[in-house]
């Protein structure tokens, strides 16, 4: 018999740690020392994965430059359920300025930094996808332009959740939303708008752009990791389930954004220099309808009536960004028919 | 630094805000039966051993099989697993192979000597077992290993009851067998050979023992009415594989035909196949469907060319050894009815594979002794109607396999334990079974099962080495790591790392995990993130 | 050393003098030309230990500024007119934090429609944003209020706009004394932050601060900017003494002494209105100028001194709070609760329209005289106006006010010709 590569199908292949590993190899939430950069006691919703993603990220970043950060962090609900006075959950120097402004303020810190000579100290700015994608995407876009030192995270949870649910660019289609409400003749949020920022972000050519998503924390801490081993403007976008903003079970947070992967809902890619260089590809491929199905901000595609075709277009857009990034194993998918 | 009012906050003081109040669920860790440790009938902790096999600590592993299985080598090749029947990782891709890593460890526990630990204290009780079969063996073992001391009275001229006198060396080697009885005899029992126990009360009383362990086993041969010529050559099974353990092979002639649809007529046809026959032919009354014996035996048998004649009846067998046969068929029951059609067979022997009795006499006049369907009955605590008296193995009412034995072994062992001391043994409450959906089975990769290897076929057919290969440590590895480690906390760090509230707190390495209740706020995230199902939630004020 | 000079250059080469760490740019005239003079200095190596960023708005040059001024970083940007509406939410913003920011403001009129010229528009528009507002009456004040503004901003942990009349200063050539770095380091140390982004000891600026302590907060800022009070004209003495010129201070009065009237402004016109005051103190008139130099924190105390012996006052002001009238007046007229005189709104300038020695003149005249209304508009066309309202009072399609108003002067029918 032939020596078997040892892969650690129990523990850890996919699991947060794995005692089997070696320490230098386990994740970052693994560690018992890690920052718990986002602190107990914040006021996020139950099982809120924007809190989730933001520790995930930030003490990713901070084990990465040995705690020698400093956030800035556009208004939205990661700010207001961090940050009420007198009580702030961050570990780290943090500053909260505006809500549109983040990539600027992180410019300015970055600039600062530099002209002290401070060069271990790193910089992230993050936010929302409406501080991201919509009112901040100026100051971001130029932050990208100028190839400033500084690694912006957003966390989409595909609307304006702190101002309670209004749309956003980052809505998806029929997702109902304060404003695009699951009334009339086409319910929810319309077809054929929204902008891809990972996309745009790459247009921009910038060192280092990338998806995540909060199920997949090994890939988030490696991209985390990844862009911060580089200079430069680098962007990662990360997938964050709302349980009170799409109407799903407090527990389902990880389970809905696996399925947005396992759909090719949500592509999770990597790219430098403004080209494709990875994508994780999907395990376990899944209609759409299991992703949709268990949010209530899609329930109007389900009842009274099925909506046979949104859930086609859905489809079809996840079956776009599968081709389109190659999201399915030609082995996997031969093997699987 | 002096800070600025109420902009600027201290680090890290949103500890003093307790979202805990937020609760309405709270998660708590618990711990469930692994269907494969409750499908063991040896009790085995298997998951318990998994885990430290998966660490690589094979001797661990073994240590903590033994606790309650001193044969794994044994058991590693012929128990019939029932527990990767039940193994969650079934509905997931295949099984673990449970039985193929015991067999590892077993093997490699004979490799580099490795000893149990002798008890740390002696009680003073003699306890006489009668019979040196699994079953005995596994009391002697226990008994031992909880102080008191011990003697097997054996009838026959070697240990091992019919792991050695029944179950063929292709598919246990008898050196396996002779080094796991040699560790239990190390741990200071006594056994003595060629010791026909006649009578249990004369025995106890002439040795001074304070209890007795009776595993007997069941070795009569089941006749059925054959008319058969005075020269026909018809035998039993139980001749032809005991006649095996002799110098003078049994001879059966060039076409052998075995009648019986249960793995001993399998193993017997097997046999002949090896010691030269060139038909081997089983005649079963039922279907393949039907046939208690297991399914990868009937395949192992066809593929080394044994040929089954399925829904037949032999009527009877001329001095020239020509078999009638009838053809049967099922009726609505599933029960063989005869359909007066016939047909002959040539054959130079018959062997009846029909099953065996248990020999009781030396129970005769044994008072308060309860004898139904042949066997003999015992209550839950392997006690038999006689105060004192235990039995256990093939000769009370239960399935007969060397695994039950060796459960029957260990379970009386400690009744018996407690019965000495004027006590009654209470087994530890068993935790609810980790069923298959508790389990979050995302986490695990995709891993099929490790084949072991087989020797190749013609060897198979012409010698009598061991057909199934072990693994090698890097595929029992492996193969550890498949485990699920359904309904336990193996310390994967899901919880401690999916909380959002940070509410987990890590214990350290064997340690697990335990809640923060100031901050949790009931999410419950950690439970449906948890693998193995070990997390449940439950309503705040329950 | 002397300098015959642009306003703008003067300006970029004093604010390079005070070692500004982080410039953000973004052109907007009459701003541009200070930004384009410092990238210049920070390219060619004269200003070193300085990143020059090119941001693409105002709203992002005010917030590297907010970014940069938190990590410790001494920050300084310009602006004007559109460009600091566009960057009003960070301004409000830098204040809150309680950032040091120093930022020219070429003042401009705020459009539509869209104009180019000089008035006060703007500054007035974040008089209330909790930044200190200096205006500068000369090219010279303009470039010293810089170094007086660092070391203010600096020690009260609060922003200061640098308000220069568009074109009229930063356009116009003057003997501007440049001070060597040797002075300005004497007078201005480095900048020591009251709160820093720092992962050596972290904290979390920009907290949410609800009903409970935000009224303190606000407070707090008012607290501040009424220790400048104090602080400005001790700072300006200081400065006398170094640089040997009077620059800044909460105001500056002129020929006030036996005054019965007093004009008061902000800003280049008090040159002109000094120069009409000077010939009407000649014709024997009692009347005296008061130039606002501090106008954010409002010296109401001082004023209210200065002008105790007054009849009356005349607010020349650039600017005007449409639906109500003067702003400035508005201001100067708490100063004055003590004494109930008439005060005279006078809204002049607006876009960039000259104030002529001959309308102030006439004006004052009439102010003398207390013929003037509460609120006057300088040289108001009142034909145009008239003109206008009775069109949309007669036609519901009027179409665009300001074009109308040009082709009623024959401007743009001249060039549609
Ligand atoms: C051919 C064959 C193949 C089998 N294969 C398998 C298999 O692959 N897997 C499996 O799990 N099971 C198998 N079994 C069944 C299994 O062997 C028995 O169920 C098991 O051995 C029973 O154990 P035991 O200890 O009760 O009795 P036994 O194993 O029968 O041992 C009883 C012992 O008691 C001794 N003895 C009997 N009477 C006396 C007396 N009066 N005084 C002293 N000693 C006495 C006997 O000599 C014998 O050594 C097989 C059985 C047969 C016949
Ligand atoms: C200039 C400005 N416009 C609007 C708001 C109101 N506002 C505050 S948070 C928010 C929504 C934030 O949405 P997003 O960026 O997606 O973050 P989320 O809360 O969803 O995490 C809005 C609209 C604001 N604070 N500032
Ligand atoms: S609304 Fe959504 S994003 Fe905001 S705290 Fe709640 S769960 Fe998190
Ligand atoms: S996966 Fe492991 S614990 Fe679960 S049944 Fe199988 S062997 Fe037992
Ligand atoms: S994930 Fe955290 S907050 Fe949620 S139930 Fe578990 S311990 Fe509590
Ligand atoms: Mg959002």
């Amino acid at each position: 018999m032939t020596a078997t590569v040892i892969k650690f199908y129990q523990t850890g292949t996919h699991t947060v740690g794995n005692r089997l590993l070696d320490p230098s190899q386990r994740s970052v939430q693994a560690d018992m020392r890690r920052t718990n950069s986002l602190n107990s006691g914040h006021r996020a919703c139950q099982g809120c994965g924007e809190a989730l993603g933001a520790r995930y990220a930030i003490d990713a970043a901070m084990q990465a430059c040995d705690n020698q950060l400093i956030a800035a962090n556009a208004t939205g609900c990661l700010e207001v359920f961090s940050t009420p006075y007198p009580e702030t959950s961050w570990q780290i120097p943090w500053i909260h300025s505006l809500f549109g402004n983040t990539a600027a303020v992180a410019t300015g810190i970055a600039a600062a930094l530099r002209v002290k000579g401070r060069s271990e100290v790193r910089v992230v700015a993050q936010g929302g996808d409406g501080g991201t994608t919509d009112i901040g995407f100026g100051c971001l876009s130029g932050m990208f332009e100028r190839n400033d030192d500084v690694l912006y995270i957003c966390y989409d949870n595909e609307a304006y959740m702190n101002t309670g649910v209004q749309r956003s660019s980052a809505t998806p289609g029929a997702a109902r939303t304060a404003t695009t409400p699951a009334v009339g003749p086409a319910p929810g949020n319309v077809f054929g708008q929204g902008k891809s920022l990972p996309l745009i972000a790459m247009a921009h050519e910038i060192p280092y752009v990338a998806t995540a998503i909060v199920s997949e924390l090994r890939d988030l801490e490696a991209k985390v990791r990844r862009a911060m081993e580089i200079r430069g403007a680098r962007y990662i976008h990360v997938f964050v389930p709302c349980p009170l903003g799409w109407g799903t079970r407090s527990d389902q947070t990880i389970a809905i954004a696996r399925l947005a992967k396992e759909t090719g809902i949500f592509p999770v890619i990597e790219a430098e220099h403004g080209e494709l260089t990875a994508v994780s590809k999907i395990r376990k491929q899944r209609p759409v309808e299991d992703y949709l199905k268990p949010q209530r901000r899609f329930a109007h595609l389900f009842s009274p009536a099925v909506n046979t075709a949104a859930i086609a277009q859905i489809q079809a857009l996840a079956d776009r960004n599968i081709r389109r990034f190659g999201l399915v194993d030609a082995a996997a998918a031969a093997g699987a028919e | 630094m002096e800070k600025p009012f109420a902009i600027t906050l201290d680090v890290g003081s949103s500890l003093a805000n307790k979202t805990g109040s937020w609760r309405t669920y709270r998660p708590r860790y618990g711990d469930r039966l692994p269907p494969c440790n409750n499908a063991c009938p040896a009790g085995e902790n298997i998951q318990g051993w998994l885990y430290h096999a998966e660490s690589g600590d094979y001797e661990q592993a073994w240590r903590v099989l033994t606790q309650d299985n001193p044969m794994p080598a044994v058991m590693g090749r012929v128990c019939y697993h029932p527990c990767e029947s039940k193994c969650n990782r079934g509905e997931l891709d295949q099984s673990v192979g449970i039985n193929s890593v015991e067999r590892f460890l077993g093997d490699q526990a004979i490799k580099l000597g490795w000893k149990f630990a002798p008890p740390a204290t002696a009680s003073g009780k003699r306890v006489l077992v009668v019979g040196a079969g699994p079953s005995g063996l596994s009391a002697a073992y226990h008994l031992a290993r909880l102080g008191h001391q011990v003697t097997i009275h054996e009838a026959g001229p070697l240990a091992g009851g019919m792991m050695r006198f029944g179950i063929p060396k292709y598919r246990l080697p008898r050196d396996v067998l002779e080094a796991e009885v040699q560790r239990i005899l190390d741990l200071g029992v006594t056994l003595e050979l060629n010791t026909k126990v006649e009578n249990i009360e004369a025995s106890m009383q002439a040795g001074g023992f304070d209890a007795a362990f009776l595993a007997v086993g069941a070795h009569i041969a089941k006749r059925a009415y054959i008319p058969a010529g005075g020269a026909a050559k018809l035998l039993d099974a139980m001749q032809v594989l005991r006649g095996m353990e002799d110098e003078e092979k049994p001879m059966l002639g060039r076409r052998v035909v075995v009648y019986g649809g249960g793995n001993t007529a399998l193993d017997v046809a097997r046999t002949a196949k090896r010691l030269g026959a060139t038909d081997a032919i089983i005649v079963y009354r039922r279907t393949r469907e039907k046939m208690p014996a297991h399914d990868f035996e009937v395949e192992e048998a066809l593929q080394e060319g044994i040929l089954i004649k399925w829904l037949s009846t032999i009527k009877n067998m001329s001095d020239e050894g020509t078999l009638t046969v009838e053809r049967m068929e099922l009726d609505a029951t599933g029960f063989p009815q005869p359909t007066g059609e016939f047909e002959t067979l040539e054959a130079d022997s018959l062997v009846l594979a029909l099953g065996q009795d248990v020999d009781l006499s030396l129970l005769n006049g044994v008072p308060g002794l309860e004898v139904e369907g042949g066997v003999v009955q015992v209550g839950p605590n392997m006690m038999t109607g006689r105060p004192g008296i235990f039995a256990g193995g093939d000769m009370v009412p239960s399935e007969r396999t060397v695994t039950v034995g060796i459960g029957h072994g260990k379970k009386a062992a400690r009744n018996i334990d407690a019965w000495l001391r004027g006590e009654v043994y209470t087994p530890a409450p068993k935790h609810e079974l980790a069923t298959f959906e508790k389990l979050n089975t995302w986490y695990y990769e995709d891993a099929p099962k490790t084949v072991q290897p087989t020797l190749d076929l013609i060897r198979r057919q012409s010698s009598f080495d061991e057909v199934v290969g072990g693994l090698n440590e890097t595929n029992a590895l492996f193969e550890a790591r498949r485990c699920l480690s359904c309904g336990n906390c193996f310390e994967c760090d899901n919880c401690y790392g999916v909380c959002p509230d940070n509410a987990v707190i890590k214990l350290g390495p064997g340690m697990r995990f335990e809640f923060n209740f100031d901050y949790c706020k009931g999410c419950g995230i950690c439970s449906a993130e948890c693998p193995c199902g070990a997390i449940t939630m439950v309503p705040e004020n329950a | 050393m002397l300098k015959q000079c642009e306003g703008s250059h003067a300006v970029a080469a004093t604010v390079a003098l005070c070692r500004p760490e982080v410039i953000c740019a973004y052109p907007i005239s009459p701003q541009t030309h200070i930004v384009e003079g410092l990238s210049e200095m920070v390219r060619d190596g004269t200003l070193q230990h300085c990143e020059f960023i090119n941001v693409e708005s105002e709203f992002a040059a005010m917030s590297v500024a907010i970014g940069a001024s938190a990590a410790g970083a001494r920050s300084y940007t310009a602006t004007a007119s559109q460009g600091l509406l566009f960057m009003a939410e960070a301004v409000w913003n830098a204040s809150g934090l309680g950032l040091p920011i120093v930022m020219t403001l070429a003042n401009r009129s705020i459009g539509a429609p869209i104009n180019i010229w000089n008035d006060h528009t703007d500054a007035m528009s974040m008089r209330d944003a909790g930044w200190l507002q200096l205006f500068a009456e000369n090219n010279q004040e303009a470039a010293d209020l810089h170094i007086q503004a660092f070391r203010l901003a600096e020690e009260l942990s609060l922003p200061i706009m640098v308000c220069m009349d568009g074109f009229i200063l930063t356009h116009a050539y003057e003997g501007v004394d440049i001070p060597t770095q040797e002075q300005v380091d004497a007078y201005l140390p480095p900048y020591e932050p009251r709160q820093v982004l720092d992962p050596r000891e972290p904290v979390s600026i920009g907290a949410m601060v609800g009903p409970e302590a935000f009224t303190e907060v606000r407070y707090l800022a008012h607290a501040k900017q009424m220790q400048a009070l104090d602080r400005i004209p001790q700072l300006a003495a200081e400065f006398r003494q170094q640089f040997g010129r009077d620059s800044g201070g909460l105001i500056r009065t002129y020929r006030l002494e036996d005054a019965q009237t007093v004009v008061v402004a902000l800003g280049s016109v008090l040159g002109t209105i000094k120069d009409t005051i000077d010939d009407l103190r000649e014709a024997g008139h009692k009347i005296g100028v008061l130039g606002i130099t501090s106008f954010r924190p409002f010296p109401t105390a001082a004023i209210g001194d200065a002008v105790s012996h007054v009849e009356r006052v005349v607010v020349v002001e650039k600017c005007f709070a449409v639906g109500v009238g003067g702003i400035v007046s508005r201001d100067v007229r708490t100063a004055m609760r003590e004494h109930p005189h008439p005060i005279y709104a006078v809204v002049a300038g607006l876009g960039g329209r000259a104030i002529t020695k001959a309308s102030l003149r006439q004006l004052f005249l009439s102010a003398m005289a207390d013929e003037l209304e509460a609120l006057t508009f300088l040289d108001l066309d009142h034909q145009a106006v008239n003109r206008e309202l009775e069109r949309e009072r007669l036609t519901r399609r009027s179409g665009p006010i300001a074009e109308n108003l040009l082709r009623d002067l024959g401007v743009v029918a001249a060039r549609v010709g």
